[in-house]
């Protein structure tokens, strides 16, 4: 029975593949976009586990030098005393325009081995140790470095993320002319047992332990929860399309259900056929709409991995790998939607009268009740937005701000278009604008799951763009605030750096020494930066806040500057002491901004640095105000005079560059996200829109009998389609905007722990406005087309036939 | 005729389907030295690492015994292999070093292995004073046993380490060194393929074994093996069989087969009286026979063989202490203590290449 019932229900899909399509494209884009995301993540932690999994569990030892550099003969040392020990070379290396970290690793003695070098690509190997070497970098990168002379040969990996080369370490010894010198020593202490313990066979060295899987996991844990509810919402916006496409599918098989149940079919088989109808869509559409995924992940995961580490220095495969736990979960949230999209339509179906007929005028004159309840809803959900941050706060907080808000917004949509639309009526004049503006009052139930949709994604859009612009600006303004030096200079060991100092002194208008010691602050891991009493920082570094007299207080070495990610964190105030691991509190005496940078930093005068710190200081850097027109000369005479380090004199200018294009790789995911989430939305208008114009030929067919031709009304339903976009996109801007200033004021703070101030770009909104009306216009397009072609015998019909 | 595994050069190397010969040890040589029939060898520099030829060993095998009479063998083995014919400094040095080490019991087999390389301090050989390192894993002379005058390997002290295991070992000649082939060159196949190889097969040996029950004195023999080639296959050989007797008279026994890709074999065998007098048999004077396999690693590998030197009235059969005695190495491989019966008794060290996939 229950077979014949869902026989006699599919057959509904034969005659309208249309719809079918609609539904299975609509919950396979849907499943599509929170798969990618799911998948996305999923990599990103496998990465993570994956990384301190190849440094034994987070029993990795990290040995630095003080002054930067240790000799290879110390790593032999370790290892001919046992220590499972493997020696690290890295510096910056720029090719063309890009600036690249550069890591030589010693894959003989690499924990992982060979394995570690380019995972599942042994044909590597050989190439890799024997001369000239190999650069292994990310896909993107192959060309740049390919067009340089003198280079190794240069090879592709995915696993190599973006804006990093990985050779070995012969290589980057050669290249970065580092000689018997390396920079780290990486040990495996649980590796082996019994052996002299490190602090008395390398007493010199600096040690602490790898940045274990937890912190990393910490750090991005909110930007993964971001791109979750990117999914969701993208999710979401989705399930507006299916839920539209079943619920139209039920008021048209009404007749056949109204049939079933009168030829004795019990209620329990219809539900039941309900139900798997559901299911088979589900795990149809499921399935593509996973397979959707894993191309989309694919595509964006560089961009993905290039973000991560830039924020965090969190290093994620550029390959992205089949895991249950994504598509497992595309699954589930497509059966998941589809039965709840179903769920209207089966209780509906429970409680069919049996000798009802089919209503649906009467069912969207009922919905005049239903605006006011949604009204009140959405009134509710608004209210509960505004309260939030008076009572909450933190990042769950800004993500059920953002929901209530988002929700609210939504269902607010069709009684406020309907509101809008009973005002021009008012004042509209003439039969055809009257019947115009009540028609498409008449279609906006249909409508309204569409628009609602259309609404989200426009708000979405305008929010994070709004976001990501003001970010921008802001970024690109304290750049050039910041790196106010026109030339920096990075030495080779400290006697190099005094020589070049002396030399520099004479050359330029000031040489401002960039030392820096790692530290503690207030308890928390982080780098402390020496600064001389120079005119370049009054003038140009940027403080959010501070005393009147903070550099005075700086140079005399009583006073500290922390980054604002500290001073949020810590929940510091002006005036307060400020704990560093060495010496005396200091007095908190200005808040800096410094975007990017994950860990906590502070400034202090650099006498207060060397005194404090001494030995553990780094100086090899300096910043160097020149003329601007000297720098390339200087730039010159400092490379012939100096053997410095490859990339020893960047300019400002590579450095701004460099910066800035971190950040357009860091937004590039959410930028593409964005066009996805308007791109489904454009497409449920499509849907909604096909799907009602077959349902509306008995309103249109009186006005066609009443004079007015099939071209006008075509025309008509361009209009009417363009007008509701507009006052979709009407309601969408102050939602959007609403949208950024959660994410700047609350969402960023939580994550990144900056607050950016907000700009506003009215130029992208009437760009957007324009983007919205055009899809609507090419949504509409199709179903205005047919109604042109459609022969007047069908409208005649419309008399001949009772519905 | 000793393991002749190339470093990871040649597994780093994608092995195409057609690579010849056993870890591509059959390749063609570029650059590199080749053996020549009637060089003297120079000690104590020949102790000692030869850049210019591809591939080199000291490869040493101990047979072992506790105070109970349970039986024990012990590898220590340092692979040189080189990626181009010169020694390099620093970095850019092309000398890739390999250690293997293990202790086979009738029980369990414990093996490490370590990888470097050269031009850095992590891994090398000095002739003078000998010493042959990787890592911490050496093999030196012992200066305080060294009878000066003697040859520098005449007194050995020998440690290595792995995961589950460690052993320290002292071990002192008690004849001299053997040259196999014509004083030296080895001919490896009936197309001329040769290696320099000698042999000091008359160590005894005390130590302990330190193994994951417990520590175990031990005492016993040891064989140790110097062989240095750029080319020591033809490309039509597969594998190989190879065997060391310390026999109950004091003589000793080095055999071998190579495994042709069209079944026939090329045999060849040194037997080296208790005085160190050597006699050399050509191809075909040996016969192994595999008498019966055991499933190691997945593949069959014979573990009890008849061994046949007519010209010898030698007639015996070998039988693993462990039939389990696996290298699953880089290059994986058969190396493992055998007890000797038949016309002779005696201890020995069997090795098997080329079994594997």
């Amino acid at each position: 029975m229950t077979l014949t019932a869902l026989i006699a229900l599919l057959s509904h899909w034969r005659r309208k593949p249309g719809q079918l399509a609609t539904l299975i494209i609509g919950l396979g884009l849907a499943t599509a976009l929170w798969t990618s995301v799911q998948a996305i993540n999923a990599e990103a932690r496998a990465s993570y586990d994956e990384a301190s999994a190849t440094l034994g569990g987070g029993t990795v030892m990290v040995l630095t030098a003080a002054d930067g550099r240790i000799p290879v003969s110390t790593w032999s040392r370790l290892r001919r005393d046992g220590w499972a020990a493997t020696p690290v070379i890295e510096g910056e290396f720029i090719a063309g325009r890009e600036r690249f970290t550069l890591r030589g690793i010693e894959p003989l003695s690499a924990p992982g081995g060979e394995a570690a070098i380019a995972p599942g690509d042994q044909a590597l190997g050989l190439a890799f140790l024997t001369a000239p070497g190999l650069l292994l970098v990310a896909p993107e990168s192959v060309e740049a470095l390919r067009a340089m002379d003198g280079l190794p040969p240069v090879e592709a990996s995915a696993a190599v993320a973006r804006g990093e080369i990985i050779t070995d370490i012969a290589v980057a010894a050669r290249l970065l002319g580092r000689g018997d010198q390396i920079d780290a020593i990486l040990v495996d202490t649980s590796a082996r047992s019994g052996l002299t313990p490190l602090d008395q066979l390398v007493p010199e060295l600096e040690r602490r332990t790898g940045t274990s899987n937890g912190e990393v996991a910490q750090l991005t844990g909110s930007f993964h929860l971001n791109l979750t509810a990117f999914g969701f919402l993208s999710f979401a916006v989705g399930l507006f399309i299916v839920y539209a496409a079943i619920g139209l599918a039920f008021e048209q098989r009404r007749a056949t259900l109204r049939t079933l149940r009168a030829l004795g079919t019990p209620v329990w088989s219809i539900m039941a056929a309900l139900i798997l109808e559901a299911l088979a869509l589900a795990l149809l559409a499921g399935a593509i709409g996973v397979v959707l995924g894993y191309v989309v992940a694919s595509a964006l995961l560089p961009g993905v991995a290039a973000t991560l580490r830039g924020l965090y220095g969190a290093s994620v495969s550029g390959a992205l790998a089949v895991r249950p736990e994504w598509w497992v979960s595309g699954f589930a949230i497509a059966v998941l939607g589809a039965l709840a999209a179903t769920a209207l339509s089966i209780r509906r179906a429970a409680t069919l009268p049996l000798l009802a007929s089919a209503q649906p005028r009467a069912w969207a004159l009922a919905s005049a009740r239903r605006f006011v309840q949604q009204a009140m809803v959405a009134g509710g959900l608004l209210l509960i937005a505004a309260l939030i941050p008076q009572f909450f706060s933190g990042i769950i907080a800004g993500f059920a701000l953002l929901a209530c808000l988002l929700v609210g917004a939504a269902v607010i949509l069709p009684p406020a278009l309907a509101l809008v639309l009973h005002l021009i009526q008012r004042i509209a004049r003439g039969p055809i604008a009257e019947w115009f503006l009540a028609d498409t009052r008449q279609q906006l139930p249909g409508l309204s799951l569409a628009l609602m949709a259309l609404m989200l994604a426009l708000a979405t859009n305008i929010g994070v763009g709004t976001m990501v612009s003001s970010f921008r600006l802001t970024f690109e303004g304290w750049l050039d605030q910041r790196l106010a030096a026109e030339l920096y200079v990075t030495t080779s060991d400290e006697a190099q750096s005094e020589q070049i100092r002396q030399w520099l002194e004479p050359r330029t208008d000031a040489v401002l020494p960039i030392w820096n010691a790692d530290t503690e602050i207030a308890g928390r891991p982080g780098e402390v930066y020496g600064v001389i009493d120079h005119a370049t920082y009054r003038d140009n570094w940027p403080l959010l806040t501070a005393t009147e007299d903070a550099w005075d207080v700086i140079a005399a070495g009583d006073g500290v500057l922390v980054n604002e990610q500290s001073w949020r964190t810590l929940g510091l105030s002006l005036g307060d002491p400020v704990e560093l691991d060495s010496g005396s509190p200091l007095t908190l005496v200005g808040v800096y901004s410094d975007y990017g940078n994950p860990n906590a930093q502070a400034i202090i005068g650099l006498d207060a640095l060397t005194a404090r710190y001494g030995e553990t200081v780094s100086r090899l850097r300096y910043g160097l105000r020149l003329a601007p027109e000297e720098v390339a000369t200087l730039s010159e005479a400092l490379q012939a005079e100096f053997d410095l380090p490859a990339n020893g004199v960047i300019d400002q200018a590579s450095i701004k560059a460099f910066s800035l294009a971190v950040f357009e790789r860091t937004f590039a995911v959410t930028a593409a996200l964005n066009v996805l989430t308007l791109s489904v939305a454009a497409f449920a208008m499509f849907a909604s829109l096909l799907t009602l114009a077959s349902m509306r030929l008995p309103q249109l067919a009186p006005v066609w009998a009443l004079g007015l031709s099939r071209a006008s009304l075509a025309r008509l339903e361009l209009l009417r389609a363009s007008v509701l976009a507009l006052l979709t996109w009407l309601i969408a801007l102050p939602t959007g905007l609403i949208l950024a200033w959660v994410l700047l004021a609350v969402v960023n703070v939580e994550a990144f722990g900056w607050r950016l101030p907000m700009h506003v770009f009215p130029l992208d909104w009437l760009i957007l406005a324009g983007l919205a009306v055009l899809a609507a216009l090419i949504a509409a397009l199709l179903p205005a087309r047919s109604l042109i072609k459609r022969p007047p015998r069908e409208f005649l019909q419309i008399f001949a036939q009772e519905r | 005729m000793r393991i002749v595994l190339l470093l990871l050069a040649a597994i780093l190397l994608s092995a195409p389907a057609t690579a010849q010969g056993f870890a591509g040890l059959g390749t063609e040589v570029e650059g590199f030295a080749t053996p020549q029939r009637g060089t003297r060898f120079d000690f104590p520099a020949d102790h000692g690492a030869h850049p210019e030829y591809r591939i080199e060993w000291w490869y040493l095998t101990a047979v072992l015994e506790d105070a109970d009479g349970t039986q024990y063998g012990a590898q220590w083995t340092l692979f040189r292999s080189a990626l181009e014919p010169q020694s390099g400094d620093g970095w850019q040095s092309p000398q890739l070093w390999m250690g293997h080490a293990a202790v086979t019991t009738p029980t369990a087999h414990y093996h490490a292995e370590r990888l470097a390389r050269g031009g850095l301090g992590v891994a090398g050989v000095e002739a003078s004073p000998f010493e042959a390192y990787i890592d911490e894993w050496v093999m030196r002379s012992a200066s305080d046993r060294l009878v000066p005058g003697e040859d520098a390997l005449s007194a050995l002290d020998l440690s290595a380490r792995g995961e589950e295991f460690s052993y320290a070992l002292a071990l002192d000649a008690e004849g001299p060194l053997v040259f196999h082939g014509d004083h030296g060159f080895s001919v490896k196949s009936a197309g001329g393929q040769a290696s320099y190889y000698y042999t000091q097969p008359f160590y005894r040996l005390t130590g302990t074994l330190a193994l994951p029950g417990g520590d175990v004195e031990v005492t016993g023999r040891a064989w140790l093996d110097r062989e240095y080639s750029s080319q020591p296959l033809s490309e039509t050989q597969l594998g190989w069989d190879w065997v060391s007797f310390h026999l109950d008279s004091g003589e000793k026994l080095m055999g071998f087969q190579l495994r042709q890709s069209d079944g026939s074999v090329y045999t060849s065998a040194s037997w080296i009286t208790a005085n160190g007098e050597l006699t050399t048999y050509a191809d075909g004077d040996l016969t192994l026979t595999a008498l019966e396999t055991a499933a190691v690693a997945g593949c069959n590998v014979p573990v009890r063989w008849r061994v046949e030197l007519p010209a010898r009235g030698l007639e015996v059969e070998i039988s693993a202490i462990n039939a389990q005695s696996w290298m699953p190495t880089l290059f994986s491989y058969w190396e493992g203590p055998v007890s000797v019966e038949g016309s002779h008794g005696g201890r020995g060290y069997l090795e098997m290449t080329g079994y594997g996939e």
